[in-house]
């Protein structure tokens, strides 16, 4: 069942629950931070109102620098900008920025330790029509092998904001990933929110858990739903949802794999260096247990609607089913 | 020799059919770019129907031009000038554009049309690709090879330092087969270019690096047939042809709005789009009046 204790939108299961783009987070969380404190920029690349940077813009003319079309250039100046006491919060596609900007954020950022945000939104192939071009599904692996740079990926716009308010506040270079696509709201203003902290969002309502999933980004939804599903089924569930992916909350992880014995990742990236692998790296040295792996295996994404992309990838409710059916077999 | 009225004619209708398949593509895919598509129907009209070396039938054919269109977002264009050329069927195009399994991605993917020289979408790669293919060009034929590489850029793509890249480079090697398209515009997503990153003067710019460099109106078939014939005759430059533009060009209530970059056409505007072409904008009187 639902976690009590994360005071989750009671609403989350209802086939009306409200569904907002994550990224609308970000920009109503970009806004609140600018106006808390005004050393805050905002840089953008041409996608202003898309990564809905334009309402920070709006208020804050001064403080926003229209870049145009040119993310290399985007996060080289907003080194320089962090250089001089700015906290300067940077958007664009994850797959432009930090898809085609890495090195950049790796040498001018990371290396210089430089507290740039750097927002990557349209994430995942729930981009949907685009394209593969457009599909981010590389970025986490990409960002969470630098260095110093904190990662997170909220599941819905709640966690956006919160996760955008919080970055202000730490001194480390920060990548914020997130979606273009409406997506269910989850979480309440009272869920709690902390980085490098994973929350609880479905336990077993007694007894210990029989498998554990952790899961990053709005495919918590889908996570949820099967773990309903499973236990209505009789299975012992717990969730992990991992708003924060590097630094990892390790110990919340061991816990839930000691416990369980048995674990599934699910996030819409590649299971090649994303999440999942950040799962088994720690879990390989401190808990080794059966892991099975949701995301895309080795492949591009491609034009389509969310739902179908989703399915057509191996991600959606059905295969996290199958994988927790696949997981509990392998325990021992 | 300059272009014949009558083939300048045959070119104007085909056009205006090319722009009517890009509407009920895009109002059937429900998402996609209207602007630049429209814009660049002309150009990519008279590259398809006559400027250009190729063969709808052999797609692979060695000898063929090579057009990378780099600005992937303006595919619709590409889909339906390619599908009124032959290479495939314009009422499958119509039918799929960016839906799923569809030969005609929301960009460009070799995957899925290997007709296509290049895939493309995100911005400021195309230039390059085509530089790269005029050097193995000379590499093997040096300035004898007859093969022309067409590059198809938009305005807004020249803020990426990527394009300023192969700029530099193009003029140092002098590459003479190469001729860059640009779709002047004046606008990307976020405004007008001008306000967004002013690219003015932006012809003293290529010439600055080098550049054979010609503005034309990219709504005359005849002043397109010279540039690129001028562009052709430079041996020891490469070429650029400006081509200032109208987006939305064809449709009254779409021209001059960089708000239709990035939407479709809804049913209701498809339909008055549809119509507005159909009469070439009320001169004629349509058949289905
Ligand atoms: C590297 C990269 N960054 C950002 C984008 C998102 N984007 C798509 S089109 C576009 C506007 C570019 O202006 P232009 O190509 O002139 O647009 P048009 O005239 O067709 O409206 C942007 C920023 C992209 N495709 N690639
Ligand atoms: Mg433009």
């Amino acid at each position: 069942m639902l976690r009590q204790d994360t005071k989750l939108n009671p609403k989350l299961f209802s086939p009306n629950v409200e569904q907002i783009p994550i990224r609308k987070g970000f920009g109503e969380g970009l806004l609140a931070t600018g106006e808390a404190d005004e050393r805050v920029v905002g840089l953008c690349a041409d996608l202003t109102e898309s990564t809905q940077m334009h309402l920070f813009a709006k208020k804050f003319p001064n403080r926003f620098v229209e870049i145009g079309v040119a993310e290399q250039n985007l996060v080289t100046v907003a080194s320089g900008m962090a250089a001089m006491g700015k906290i300067p919060f940077v958007s664009s596609y994850a797959m432009f920025s930090p898809g085609r900007n890495w090195e950049q954020i790796r040498t001018t950022i990371a290396y210089n330790n430089r507290p740039v945000k750097i927002a990557g939104s349209h994430a995942g192939v729930s981009v949907g029509p685009d394209g593969g071009t457009h599909q981010a599904i590389e970025d986490i692996a990409l960002m969470r092998v630098l260095p110093r740079m904190v990662v997170l990926s909220p599941c819905d716009a709640i966690e956006a904001k919160k996760a955008t308010l919080a970055a202000t506040k730490i001194d480390h270079p920060t990548y914020i990933r997130l979606a273009r696509e409406k997506t269910p709201v989850m979480t309440t203003a009272d869920t709690p929110f902390e980085i490098g902290k994973a929350a609880v969002f479905f336990a077993p309502e007694k007894g210990k858990a029989d498998v554990g999933m952790t899961v990053t980004g709005a495919l918590t939804h889908k996570a949820l739903q099967a773990a309903r599903w499973l236990s209505e089924e009789g299975l012992r569930v717990k969730v992990l949802n991992f708003a924060t992916i590097k630094p990892l909350d390790e110990k919340a992880l061991v816990e839930l794999a000691r416990e369980a014995g048995a674990i599934v990742t699910v996030e819409e990236h590649q299971i090649a260096g994303g999440f999942g692998s950040a799962v088994a790296e720690c879990l390989a040295a401190r808990m080794p247990v059966p892991i099975e792996f949701i995301g895309v295996r080795d492949l591009f994404g491609q034009s389509g609607t969310p739902d179908e992309l989703l399915e057509h990838y191996g991600m959606g409710v059905g295969h996290i089913k199958d994988a927790v059916r696949r997981v509990m077999k392998r325990k021992t | 020799m300059a272009l014949h009225e009558d083939k300048i004619k045959e070119l104007e209708i085909k056009a205006n059919l090319i722009r009517q398949t890009i509407i009920e593509a895009l109002v059937e895919a429900g998402s996609g770019h209207t602007a630049g598509p429209l814009d660049m129907a002309d150009i990519f009209t008279y590259l398809y129907f006559y400027g250009l070396k190729h063969n709808p039938k052999k797609p692979d054919w060695p000898e063929r031009d090579r057009l990378v269109l780099s600005n992937g977002h303006i595919c619709p264009v590409l889909y339906a000038t390619m599908a009124h050329a032959g290479y495939f069927s314009v009422d499958e195009y119509k039918k799929t554009l960016r839906k799923f399994g569809t030969k005609f991605q929301g960009h460009p993917h070799r995957d899925f049309l290997p007709a296509l020289e290049t895939s493309s979408g995100p911005l400021g790669s195309g230039l390059s690709q085509a530089v790269g293919m005029a050097l193995a060009d000379r590499i093997d034929y040096g300035k004898s090879g007859d093969r022309f590489f067409y590059a198809l850029l938009s305005d807004g793509e020249h803020d990426c330092g990527n394009t300023w890249e192969a700029v530099l480079l193009a003029g140092k090697e002098k590459l003479g087969h190469l001729i860059a398209i640009v779709d002047r515009n004046n606008i990307q997503i976020d405004g007008f270019t001008e306000d967004i990153m002013p690219l003015e003067p932006f012809a003293k710019k290529y010439e600055a690096f080098n550049w054979h460099v010609q503005e034309i109106d990219g709504h005359s078939f005849s002043a397109i047939d010279e540039a690129v014939n001028r562009a052709k005759a430079v041996f020891d430059q490469p070429s650029v042809i400006i081509a200032r533009t109208i987006p939305g060009k064809g449709v009254k209530e779409f021209e001059r709005d960089y708000h239709w970059h990035g939407k479709p056409p809804s049913k209701e505007e498809g339909a008055m789009a549809l119509a507005e072409l159909r009469t070439l904008g009320g001169k004629i009187k349509s058949e289905h009046q």
